[in-house]
């Protein structure tokens, strides 16, 4: 989810925010809009397996109708992704009807389409925020993962909005084994180009389940990172207030189970999927989380009769999901009321029980959890859909003991014997 | 700034400052919305039935929006 640098303006004490929030909201405070699989990458890691476009898309007037939804629905801004989502040739268009109808756009991109006319135009308007994705601070860490020439591609986009004169666009990390030592880089880089930095988690969703054993952080990085995070203004006991400002660096709350270290990350530090944020797909469905693309997680489709509201109003797992949730075998942790026993889709894809603790739980309890798991031949359920370009040297053969090998050989992944080093 | 009321109060967005803050009281969400129609922020507090003994924790509250640019000071007011 996206950063919630919370205010909250208090003047009574009933249930305590983040429980309030539990029981869901009348609309998603964070929207996840992914609107193409297409993707001109192919990335190792990607949440959502893109690669190739989907015939079943939705057209630009669905889009529309959706945007049209969402305004009425008071949904303040969506986080556009994809796939890579200015590769759709609506896709200039689909800001403009956003903006034009008070619904703010942030998206994601890998800066492909970040031409300086583009950066210009997007410079006009308090409505639009841009993340750029860059995955290493150097070109040999980024481009292992986000492919040949992709780190080139981010530092122009970001060139260009500079350039063009976008101040505080989000130059957005996913934080991994590899690029973990750099995050006083990325901090600079950010600097550089007049942008924030934003570090999120890699989660071990879409082609990101085949890579994430190998690219997800250790337990001593995990330190060395929330260490980072406290340090660079991550650490706001109370919120955001005008004597405790906005952080420099933010984290879609997406750190929370790392609170289990101590005090708690700014943020809700709670598991929002269903309850404050969901995903919709580029066909439409609609997903608790967007780490969460599997058909377990399906909550509907826009293009069902009462559309996006009615889902996210009235579906059976989303209704789930706002009941209170059971801690299972975190709860006589002393760490639970923190960390909430962390991310369900870390879980799920890797095989874990949901009411169990993270699979990078900081206590070590995740360690034991996922080598129980694989003495009991749990088989982690496969990312589903699978939008991967087919002749592209996919997904690797992990070789560690519970992964399945892949299903076709062209499934194997680009980061096979891939080695790079923490620094 | 736009305002989606909830049933715990409201949420507040800002699009200058992509900050989110929260209303954890729907009696202060009245006052917010108050606030252009009276001349000062007691009187939109008054009007709304925030008693005087509450009225400190309300300064507060509104000074905690005014400090994130959520509500800000009328052009020439006080």
């Amino acid at each position: 989810m996206t950063a919630l640098p919370v205010a909250a303006a208090t003047t009574t004490t009933t249930l305590p925010l983040t429980a309030q929030f539990a029981r869901g909201l009348s609309a998603p405070i964070c929207l996840t809009w992914e609107l193409t699989y297409a993707c001109n990458l192919s990335c190792v890691h990607c949440l959502s397996s893109s690669g190739r476009r989907d015939s079943r898309e939705l057209s630009t007037a669905e889009c529309m109708a959706v945007i049209d939804e969402l305004e009425r629905m008071g949904v303040f801004y969506v986080n556009v992704g994809g796939g890579e989502p200015t590769v759709r040739p609506d896709f200039a268009e689909l800001v403009d009807y956003a903006v034009a109808h008070r619904v703010g756009v942030k998206f994601s991109t890998n800066g492909i389409k970040i031409s300086p006319a583009m950066a210009s135009r997007l410079a006009g308007s308090d409505y639009v925020d841009v993340q750029i994705s860059l995955d290493g601070a150097t070109e040999e860490i980024n481009d292992a993962v986000r492919g040949a020439g992709s780190y080139r591609t981010a530092v122009a986009a970001m060139s260009n909005l500079a350039g063009a004169g976008f101040r505080g666009f989000k130059l957005s990390v996913v934080v991994t084994r590899q690029n973990v030592g750099q995050l006083d880089a990325f901090a600079a880089l950010a600097r550089r180009y007049g942008a924030q930095l934003r570090l999120t988690r890699l989660r071990p969703a879409g082609r990101g389940a085949s890579v994430w054993a190998q690219l997800h952080p250790t337990a001593a990085q995990q330190r060395v990172l929330y260490d980072w995070l406290v340090a660079h203004g991550q650490h706001q006991p109370g919120g955001t207030t005008p004597r405790n400002p906005p952080q420099d660096v933010l984290t879609g709350d997406s750190f929370f189970h790392l609170a289990g270290y101590g005090e708690k990350l700014p943020g809700l530090n709670l598991c929002g999927a269903g309850r404050v944020v969901c995903l919709i797909d580029p066909v439409g469905d609609v997903y608790a989380c967007p780490f969460a693309i599997h058909e377990s997680f399906l909550a509907g489709n826009v293009r069902d009769d009462g559309g996006f509201a009615r889902v996210w109003r009235d579906s059976e797992l989303f209704a789930s999901l706002r009941q209170p949730q059971s801690g299972g075998a975190c709860t006589s942790c002393s760490a639970y009321d923190a960390c909430q026993g962390g991310c369900m889709a870390a879980k799920f894809f890797t095989g874990l029980p949901l009411d169990g603790p993270d699979p990078e739980c900081v206590r070590g309890h995740g360690e034991a959890a996922l080598a129980l798991a694989a003495a009991g031949d749990v088989v982690p359920p496969r990312p589903s859909p699978d939008h991967s370009r087919r002749r592209e040297r996919g997904p690797v053969p992990v070789t560690i003991g519970r992964r399945r090998p892949p299903d076709r050989a062209c499934d194997e992944d680009p980061l096979a014997g891939f080695t790079v080093g923490a620094g | 700034m736009a305002v989606r009321p909830e049933a715990f109060g409201a949420l507040l967005y800002h699009f200058g400052t992509r900050r989110l803050s929260f209303l954890k009281d729907p009696l202060l969400l009245t006052v917010v919305q108050g606030l252009a129609d009276h001349p000062t922020a007691r009187s939109a507090c008054e009007s709304a039935g925030v008693g005087a003994g509450a009225m400190p924790a309300y300064e507060r509250a509104l000074r905690t929006l005014a400090g994130s640019a959520m509500i800000r000071l009328r052009d020439g007011g006080s």
